[in-house]
């Protein structure tokens, strides 16, 4: 393996916008080269006689670079950083940086030999559809031996298998114009549009303006190309309502003037740890100007895959742009563009051994020129050495290193399709070309849209910019149309050469004119079809090279138009995009939000395990020495809280502040039971019905003044209820005067719950007597709080709510002095077991499939009111007989444990859909039972107290009898709560 | 996609939450008779058109709290008008 550079044998001294200041060092296969800054990996190979640079994907045909874009099919390679391997890189758009480590892919053992390039002999017996014939049978095979074998044979770079740890972004962009694409066109758009003073984005794939400028370099107003992009872009750089993004590409159009864009920030550069790899763009814009230019397309041709050959345009690029001398070049086109191709290379001093062109071209040029002809073979395995032109005279072979295709252009019509719009088929280009509105305030302009000429693309894009500041009502600044290039441009396409041999029309998916042929043949002669049975198209390049050609191939073996077989439609993204670019920020902690509660880091110091409950975090237990598991501190909590006192955080409860002089009307409108009647300083608990009958949700109703009422929800319904309550008053009765706040995060809140209860408050404040279910606000340490006489545990209790910053405080407080009675803190476990002792409910309970009736609360449901949800919970089957209701569920046998989730049957029959009797809901080991109690959902429940049925689950093995009991297991008349 | 509201200006759809057809502000009155309250029910909860073009449907936008009709096409995604439910207050 050597280490020594390469000179860089194929330069032209002193072309190209690279800065031969700054040699680079890279590796390439093991082997070290060298370039300069300013590079691609594809230009620097070039450079030092690289020509090979990969393997096709079925048949492991040797290839080379065939653009010098994006749209690259061939040149994929794997970059090496730090043990993370990027797979699937174009060599294209990998930027040279000193220490650059990229190999080659889908080849084994070396590039230049390769064992599964014996899938190229197969050939004949690899067509298209070749794997759904012949894999078919026996059945049992193709998991375990036909796909893994394939797999490994087929397919591109791989992974390292190592976590990407790079950092990703996202970020969001609004503007009055977005230019995509900064060629002539989008340059003389922006320019106008920003010095109209409207905000511009202006969106560049490549990492310097110009697009096609830099390769071809026409002069504009009697100067370069470049030094006139160059101009613009010091120009646009100096706005500052203007921002120009390079080294982005815009990857789908979306409702709303909504585009995405994928920036690569430092993918393709040499690392730095503070770069982002890449940063997805959601970019709204008021109007869009699509100057994304036109992507050039081969020629299909026997064996016009070899490493040599390459677009006429990618080609310009390389010898212009990078001053690379691949040559000697047979040029091969079907129109005008190829021929000023030919000229543009032999004025830069490139050898052009060969023009071939169908047409009846004048023979007088500087280099020979073959008319009416065409290529219809080329030689070289590694590399092309010789190019066959069939001509009036018989077959030359001419040598060649390169050749160069022109079969003209397409219009990069892909964002504008991408929203199910059709493009229209221009016998003048022979290309697809956008109409107009297939996306919703955006215009296509320059070769985008079909004009080609230098002149004829300024002139599109001063007057794309013009209507767009004219729908924007912004007055457009007269900018002159500078002087260029305004050549005609003549075309007779030819698809492909009939001449024999295999002639590939999709190089990424090594799909062949036969293989399209071979489906109209078959019957898959519709575009769609086609597409699916040959693969054409569905690589990472998504056919960019190879769409229009195979449709062409595929018109003619169908024997129709090119319009009416019709054209592939073009979904984003336009190039791949990478996953973590989309969900940059949703790894890890960042998939969602965390909510804390105040006590968080003094519960976790405690050493409570947390639960998720929803976005909340809440401790589970908090465990003291000697305690073995969860069980033992659950039992302790739970005796704690009936015997002395015991401290909790519900902080995760929704609140809900509701005032104006009509929020007791509306609360009886919102909640089944009357909430009007309630005397000010009193709370009651509530039911509130979906508009189709069914529970929604439960909570407490405070009144803490005549007009103002404090509600709590459930933890997971705080949202749902907010948004029921502003559209019940938004859509029913906007005419009240109320007002509804989300103050959930305002208040801290803890239940002190126990017999003991009382003395704890009196460490905290001079509470006033407040009788079961009475509310207050007083000064808890100081500090404005409120009181409430409630319990969700059964025992004697209060809650305590302080503004949130002084949570923290509160609950230290609290928790020593229920510790100095005997007491402590209880999580969430002691908190289950307490309420289903008392039959109290959760969500577990309230699944949105219970009515009132069911949970054994119709009286609820006030006749003397309409409210959401009555009317519909009097349908029939809401009130028929033979509905689940909830019931208490006794293990007969103390020892056995239940589970939630279970089934009930009866005693003797099968644990069957069909013998369902009902279901567990909840379950809790209850230490003032001894034993395990539940929760659940009966068929007629209420009469059947004292039945024994059959718990079964077959996920836990499990199948105990249980009996059906009351839901309240204790102090059911609460006299304990009452006091 | 991108809905008007009326306080906030144009914002993108994640700052809305769906809340079905505009069908769902034509409640059945209270005080119906029964026989006829069970179909009027039946149809205000569970019949819904799905039609491939024009619609009306219920949107809240989180941010403000705002309850939304929104006129749009469920083809072309196109939004032809937007009101606050409750009217705008100002």
């Amino acid at each position: 393996m050597s280490t020594r550079p390469r000179s860089q044998s194929h330069r032209i001294p002193g072309r190209g916008l690279i800065d031969r200041t700054k040699p680079l060092r890279f590796q390439f296969d093991g082997r070290s080269y060298e370039g300069f800054a300013g590079d691609t990996l594809a230009s620097a190979l070039l450079a030092n006689g690289v020509r090979l640079m990969g393997r096709s994907f079925k048949y492991h045909r040797p290839r080379g670079v065939l653009t010098a874009g994006s749209e690259e099919p061939n040149a994929l390679v794997t970059v090496l950083e730090d043990g993370q391997h990027t797979p699937n890189i174009r060599a294209t758009m990998q930027e040279l940086y000193a220490g650059l480590n990229a190999r080659s892919q889908n080849r084994w053992p070396s590039l230049g030999f390769d064992a599964m390039a014996v899938n190229d002999y197969a050939s004949p017996f690899l067509s298209a559809g070749f794997y759904y014939k012949t894999f078919m049978w026996p059945r049992a095979f193709w998991e375990r031996l036909y796909e893994p074998v394939i797999r490994r044979a087929a397919g591109l770079g791989a992974l390292s298998g190592v976590a990407d740890t790079a950092v990703y972004e996202k970020a969001f962009a609004h503007c009055d114009l977005l230019v995509i694409g900064a060629g002539p066109s989008g340059l003389i758009a922006a320019l106008s549009a920003g010095r109209a003073g409207a905000d511009v984005i202006l969106v560049e794939e490549d990492r310097r303006l110009g697009g096609r400028l830099l390769a071809d370099q026409p002069l504009i107003d009697g100067k370069s190309g470049v030094a006139w992009a160059e101009g613009i872009a010091e120009e646009l750089a100096s706005l500052p309502n203007v921002r120009v993004m390079t080294r982005t590409t815009v990857t789908g159009a979306y409702d709303g003037g909504t585009y995405g864009a994928l920036e690569r920030v430092g993918l393709h550069l040499a690392p730095r740890a503070e770069l982002p790899r890449e940063c997805f763009w959601r970019i709204t814009a008021r109007r869009t100007v699509l100057s994304a230019g036109a992507l050039e397309r081969p020629i299909a041709h026997p064996d016009n895959d070899r490493p040599g050959v390459m677009l006429a345009s990618g080609l310009r690029a390389y010898v212009a742009r990078w001053g690379v001398n691949p040559g000697p070049v047979v040029v091969f086109s079907t129109n005008d563009s190829g021929l000023e191709a030919a000229r543009a290379l032999t004025r830069m001093g490139v050898e052009v051994a060969a023009y071939v062109d169908p047409r009846a071209v004048p023979v007088v040029e500087e280099f020979p020129v073959y008319a009416k002809a065409q290529v219809v073979g080329t030689q070289g395995r590694l590399g092309l050495k010789t190019a066959a032109i069939q001509h009036a005279g018989g077959i030359s072979q001419v040598d060649a290193r390169v050749l160069a295709l022109a079969g003209g252009w397409n219009p990069s019509v892909h964002l504008a399709c991408h929203m199910n719009g059709r493009p229209a088929w221009s016998e003048k280009i022979a290309g697809f070309v956008p109409v107009a509105d297939m996306v919703p305030g955006m215009a296509a302009a320059g070769a985008a849209s079909g004009v080609f000429s230098t002149a004829g693309c300024l002139a599109d894009g001063l007057k794309a910019a013009r209507a767009a500041l004219d729908d924007l009502g912004i007055a457009a600044p007269d900018v002159p149309l500078p002087l260029a290039e305004d050549a005609p441009y003549a075309i007779a396409p030819l698809w492909a050469v009939d001449a024999g041999g295999r002639a590939w029309l999709d190089f990424a998916n090594d799909v062949t004119t036969k293989d399209v042929a071979l489906a109209a043949q078959e019957g898959f002669a519709s575009v769609e079809h086609m597409k699916r049975y040959t693969t054409q198209g569905m690589a990472p390049d998504q056919g960019k090279s190879s769409n229009v050609g195979a449709l062409a191939v595929l018109a003619e073996a169908s024997g129709q138009s090119i319009p009416a077989t019709g054209t592939t439609t073009f979904r984003p993204p336009f190039v791949p995009v990478s996953i973590a670019a989309l969900g940059a920020g949703g790894r890890g902690e960042g998939f969602a939000p965390r909510r804390l509660l105040t006590s968080d880091a003094q519960s976790r110091a405690m050493g409570a395990p947390m639960i998720e409950a929803g976005l909340w975090y809440r401790p589970s237990y908090y465990p003291r020495e000697g305690e073995a598991d969860w069980r033992a501190a659950c039992d302790r909590e739970v005796q704690m809280v009936r015997k002395y006192v015991g401290i909790t955080e519900v902080g995760t409860l929704g609140k809900i502040d509701v005032q104006g002089t009509d929020t007791a009307r509306f609360l009886d409108f919102v909640y089944s039971n009357m909430m009007s009647t309630l005397k000010v300083g009193r709370a009651r608990y509530g039911l509130m019905l979906r508009e189709d009958g069914f529970v929604m949700d439960d909570g407490t109703c405070a009144r803490m003044s005549d007009t103002h009422y404090v509600v709590t929800t459930t933890t997971a319904a705080a949202g749902l209820v907010m948004r029921h309550m502003e559209f019940a008053h938004q859509a029913f009765c906007a005419n009240l005067n109320v007002r509804f706040t989300s103050v959930t995060e305002t208040w801290a809140q803890f239940a002190i719950a126990g017999p003991r209860a009382a003395e704890v408050l009196a460490t905290v404040c001079e509470a006033p007597e407040l009788p079961f279910m009475g509310c207050a606000e007083l000064e808890i340490g100081g500090i404005a709080g409120r009181i409430f006489r409630i319990s969700f545990s059964g025992e004697m209790g209060y809650e305590v709510a302080v503004p949130t910053r002084y949570g923290a405080d509160l609950f230290a407080h609290l928790v020593r002095a229920a510790e100095a009675l005997g007491g402590g803190a209880y999580g969430m476990e002691a908190l289950n077991v307490l309420r289903i002792e008392k039959g109290f409910l959760t969500h577990a309970e309230l699944d949105g499939r219970v009515t009132a009736e069911d949970i054994g609360l119709g009286r609820m449901v006030s006749a003397k009111k309409d409210c959401i949800g009555k009317g519909a919970s009097q349908r029939p089957e809401l009130v028929a007989a033979g509905r689940a209701q909830l019931v208490g569920l006794l293990p007969v046998d103390p020892a056995h444990e239940i589970s939630a989730g279970a089934h009930l049957y009866a005693s003797d029959a099968k644990p069957l859909r069909e013998n369902g009797q009902g279901y567990v809901t909840s379950v809790g080991p209850s230490p003032t039972l001894g034993q395990w109690i539940g929760l659940g959902f009966v068929v007629n429940g209420r009469k059947r107290h004292g039945e024994v049925l059959r718990l079964y689950d077959g996920l836990r093995g499990r199948d105990v009898p249980v009996q059906l009991v009351d839901p309240v297991f204790y102090d059911p008349e609460g006299g304990r709560m009452r006091g | 996609m991108r809905i008007d509201c009326p306080y906030c200006g144009a914002r993108d759809l994640r700052e809305y939450t769906y809340g079905g057809a505009a069908a769902y502000l034509q409640r059945p009155e209270a005080e119906a008779e029964a026989a006829a309250d069970d179909a009027a029910w039946d149809a205000y909860l569970h019949l819904r058109d799905n039609p491939a073009g024009r619609t009306r449907d219920l949107w809240f936008h989180e941010p403000c709290a705002t309850w939304l009709e929104v006129e749009r096409d469920t083809v072309s995604h196109e939004i032809f008008a937007t009101r606050a439910l409750a009217g705008v207050r100002t």
